[in-house]
């Protein structure tokens, strides 16, 4: 049999589902966004940029974006910020059975129902929840702490979401950094700063990078946690769309929303890889 | 150092906290009498009784394992064709390809699952479980390709000369000898796959048809509409089913990609 014949009928299957599912998906979504109605019957249907100029028309939208871009800023943030040192501990400071254990503890909610995680904090943070009733065990007279459809709440959902993806890629990067190149920094008189900065932390960049793009571009494209964590507070972006695809019926705006927001994603990445090009 | 690890440890086992202390609250209120979620906790069973008569949640569960069993199936046959491909030929636009099979995992599911729905509209493929049977292959594949290939790292090729040199056909060879060495990486993929598909709520959302869920859409659905402890309940069995299938994954897969 020859080679061809045999990469041919291996991954074609897999590569034609790709098309029908992703590929062809995304452009009939990108013609749709030039669309001037959902072309249904005998609606009549033009082409129009208009979609894309009411982005920039209303300050509605191109504020939401923003906000959207601020939430997957603090979100990616906090999660290098928590994620890091637990990265880093779990890597060079425990060994054996309990580096596996605590690594799969970790790892396992990563998978597990992101919207059963989300739930779990509207029990943890609503009024007369769990945290309510015990600080006001503790401290009687606090009262309410109004905690839940808050911009903080998004925020904590969001970071519980996603902070295992960032120990997850920070660790194996961190891990695969040979200790005795630590060993020798160490003998030759750096200090913990200077090895942690100058050593550790480019080293394991390419795990902070992996772990930043995971993070951010969810995060900017989220509904569902800002929906049930924000209430009146959680309109972002990604609920705009969602809107437009499930109650507005505006599926030619939902689409060019989309678009722009995957452009505005791509130039964010573009503007942080020269960064990343000078550590190597 | 030892203060140093000790700082360390102390952290990581705040983290650990920090992860698990919601869902363990969510869990133990599952198990409590009160409708309103009234503190202290009364323990009862009541909740799970009340699953018991919930036909709409049955119904869900059914779509949702019917779903999951379909995509796991089809996902882990293709997947694992692929990653064989990959293992075993030098081809141009292998790069490409390697990269192209990851824009399921690097461009929203909001996005996605917006797209497939109007794509789906748009031919008269429709919404229902056989779209979401397509969205959630898709999904899985790149899981299946990391993991059957990790398992390929370390097969030695030299079985698969024997197998040919003593008669047997390419075909014969990939089914009777690789395949089967592969078995543990491919019971892991398909273990992933299930656990993708059974997760998965947003591309379900989208494109599920009125009156036919899947256990995500239906738990989101019963949020919006107003806590009762009885989502606590069918919340509490969905994870425990998530967990136990990523731990039988972890049995033939190391997650951090160490061989």
């Amino acid at each position: 049999m020859n080679q061809r014949a045999a990469v041919l009928s291996l991954i074609s299957p897999a590569y034609l589902w790709l098309t029908l599912t992703i590929l062809l998906p995304l452009s009939a979504m990108l013609y749709y966004s030039f669309l001037s109605d959902v072309p249904i019957g005998s609606r009549e249907v033009s082409w129009t940029l208009e979609n894309y100029g009411t982005f920039f028309e209303k300050a509605f939208y191109s504020e939401l974006m923003l906000r959207s871009f601020k939430l997957g800023a603090e979100v990616t943030t906090f999660c290098l910020l928590l994620g890091f040192p637990c990265a880093l501990a779990l890597a060079k400071s425990i060994g054996g059975r309990t580096k596996e254990a605590l690594f799969l503890l970790i790892i396992l909610p990563f998978w597990s129902n992101a919207l059963v995680r989300i739930f779990s904090w509207t029990m943890v943070l609503r009024g007369n929840g769990i945290l309510e009733y015990y600080i006001n065990w503790l401290l009687p007279g606090t009262g309410p702490l109004g905690l839940m459809f808050t911009y903080p709440a998004i925020l904590l959902g969001l970071v519980h979401s996603y902070l295992p993806y960032m120990i997850l890629t920070c660790y194996i990067s961190i891990d695969a950094i040979d200790n005795q190149l630590l060993e020798a920094a160490r003998s030759l008189g750096a200090g913990k700063l200077t090895i942690f900065f100058r050593l550790i932390v480019p080293l394991a960049l390419p795990g902070i990078v992996a772990g930043s793009v995971l993070i951010f571009i969810p995060v900017i494209g989220s509904f569902m946690e800002p929906r049930l964590l924000g209430g009146r507070n959680g309109t972002f972006i990604g609920t705009i769309i969602e809107d437009q695809f499930t109650a507005v019926f505006n599926w030619p705006l939902g689409a060019a929303l989309s678009f722009i927001m995957m452009g505005l994603v791509l130039l964010v990445l573009l503007g942080f890889s020269p960064l990343v090009r000078r550590f190597k | 150092m030892n203060f140093l690890k000790w700082i360390g440890r102390t952290y990581l086992i705040c983290i650990v906290v920090f992860l698990y202390v919601p869902i363990l609250v969510m869990v133990a209120l599952s198990f409590n009498e009160s409708q309103l979620y009234r503190l202290p906790i009364e323990w009862s069973i009541r909740w799970y009784e009340a699953l018991a008569n919930n036909s709409k949640l049955h119904s869900a569960t059914v779509n949702s394992l019917t779903v999951a069993f379909l995509s796991t199936c089809l996902s882990t046959m293709m997947g694992t064709a692929v990653a064989l491909a990959f293992y075993r030929y030098d081809f141009r636009a292998k790069r490409l390809l390697q990269i192209l099979i990851f824009p399921p995992i690097t461009i929203p599911w909001l996005i996605i699952g917006t797209a497939m729905l109007v794509f789906f509209f748009w031919v008269g493929i429709g919404r229902g479980l056989h779209a979401m049977v397509l969205g959630h292959v898709a999904l899985s594949l790149p899981y299946v390709v990391i993991v059957v290939s990790a398992r390929l790292k370390s097969f030695d090729s030299a079985l698969e000369d024997a197998a040919r040199s003593l008669g047997a056909s390419y075909w014969q060879t990939t089914l009777w000898v690789t395949v089967p060495w592969l078995m543990p990486g491919i019971i892991a993929a398909a273990l992933f796959a299930f656990a993708v598909s059974l997760d998965q709520f947003v591309i379900s959302y989208f494109l599920a048809a009125p009156g036919v869920t899947t256990l995500p859409v239906e738990i989101y659905t019963a949020i919006r509409k107003g806590l009762t402890p009885e989502i606590n309940a069918i919340s509490t069995l969905v994870i425990l089913l998530s967990m136990l299938l990523l731990l039988g994954v972890s049995r033939f897969y190391r997650f951090g990609g160490r061989d």
